[in-house]
């Protein structure tokens, strides 16, 4: 039977490809798993094989991502400007073009998820954050606006910002194919 | 009362976020009755939270 220390290694590209869809740095990616990996060792009582490894890891490791946004976002950063968006729609607020219909069996083709991480990648570092700490970690989002020093309406915003963003790079890469 | 789709693009996005106060929920759910786009909208919407959850 394999050691505790050898199924957690086991883990290490799974948390790595985690962190960096989180952080988007390989470096401060590298440094959250390897914190996380320590403090599963040392934990390693507290696993007591109560629930699935990779679960249990990634819980730690959320913690440590949180711990690196914190770290890098003491900085404010001015309201992001949601006007790039209002070329959308008209002068009387409708849409220029219409939102499409976006089958549903793009979610079982391994490009579609190749082309989101490409548009993921293409957002403004902070609005990222916000986005994937709100849809990929299930954060709500008092935690975030506090985890990245800024005010809900700011949240608010950013979330909107990236929502429409991916919209526009998914429908562009993807669905107008 | 009335939304424009530009306005209720922004509650739509809100509402995935916090749960909207009774004034808003209520324009935007009778917009989304009578407005095809933005109820495509906010199915996309919905389809790219489905899509996130499924990376790693």
């Amino acid at each position: 039977m394999k050691s505790f220390a050898a199924r957690v290694e086991e883990e290490r590209p799974y948390l790595l490809r985690y962190a960096s869809l989180q952080l988007r740095d390989s470096h401060a990616a590298e440094d959250a798993v390897q914190e996380a990996l320590v403090a599963a060792l040392a934990g390693e009582a507290s696993f007591a094989g109560r629930s699935n490894l990779r679960t249990w890891l990634t819980g730690i490791l959320k913690h440590k991502i949180v711990d690196a946004i914190r770290r890098s976002s003491r900085d404010p950063e001015p309201l992001p400007e949601t006007a790039e968006f209002d070329a959308l729609f008209d002068e009387t607020g409708h849409w220029g073009e219409p939102p499409a219909a976006w089958p549903e069996n793009s979610l079982e083709q391994k490009q579609f998820f190749a082309v989101l991480e490409k548009c993921l990648a293409a957002l403004p570092a902070k609005t990222a954050q916000a986005f994937m700490m709100r849809e990929h970690m299930g954060f709500d989002t008092d935690e975030i606006c506090q985890e990245i020093g800024v005010t809900p309406t700011h949240c608010w915003v950013l979330l909107y910002r990236a929502r429409m963003a991916l919209r526009e790079c998914l429908q562009t890469n993807w669905f107008g194919k | 009362m009335k939304l424009t789709c530009k306005e209720a693009a922004r509650l739509v996005s809100q509402g995935l976020d916090r749960r909207l106060g009774p004034w808003d929920w209520l324009r935007l759910r009778v917009h989304l009755l009578i407005c095809d786009a933005c109820t495509a909208f906010s199915r996309q919407m919905e389809f790219l939270r489905r899509a996130i959850q499924r990376l790693p």
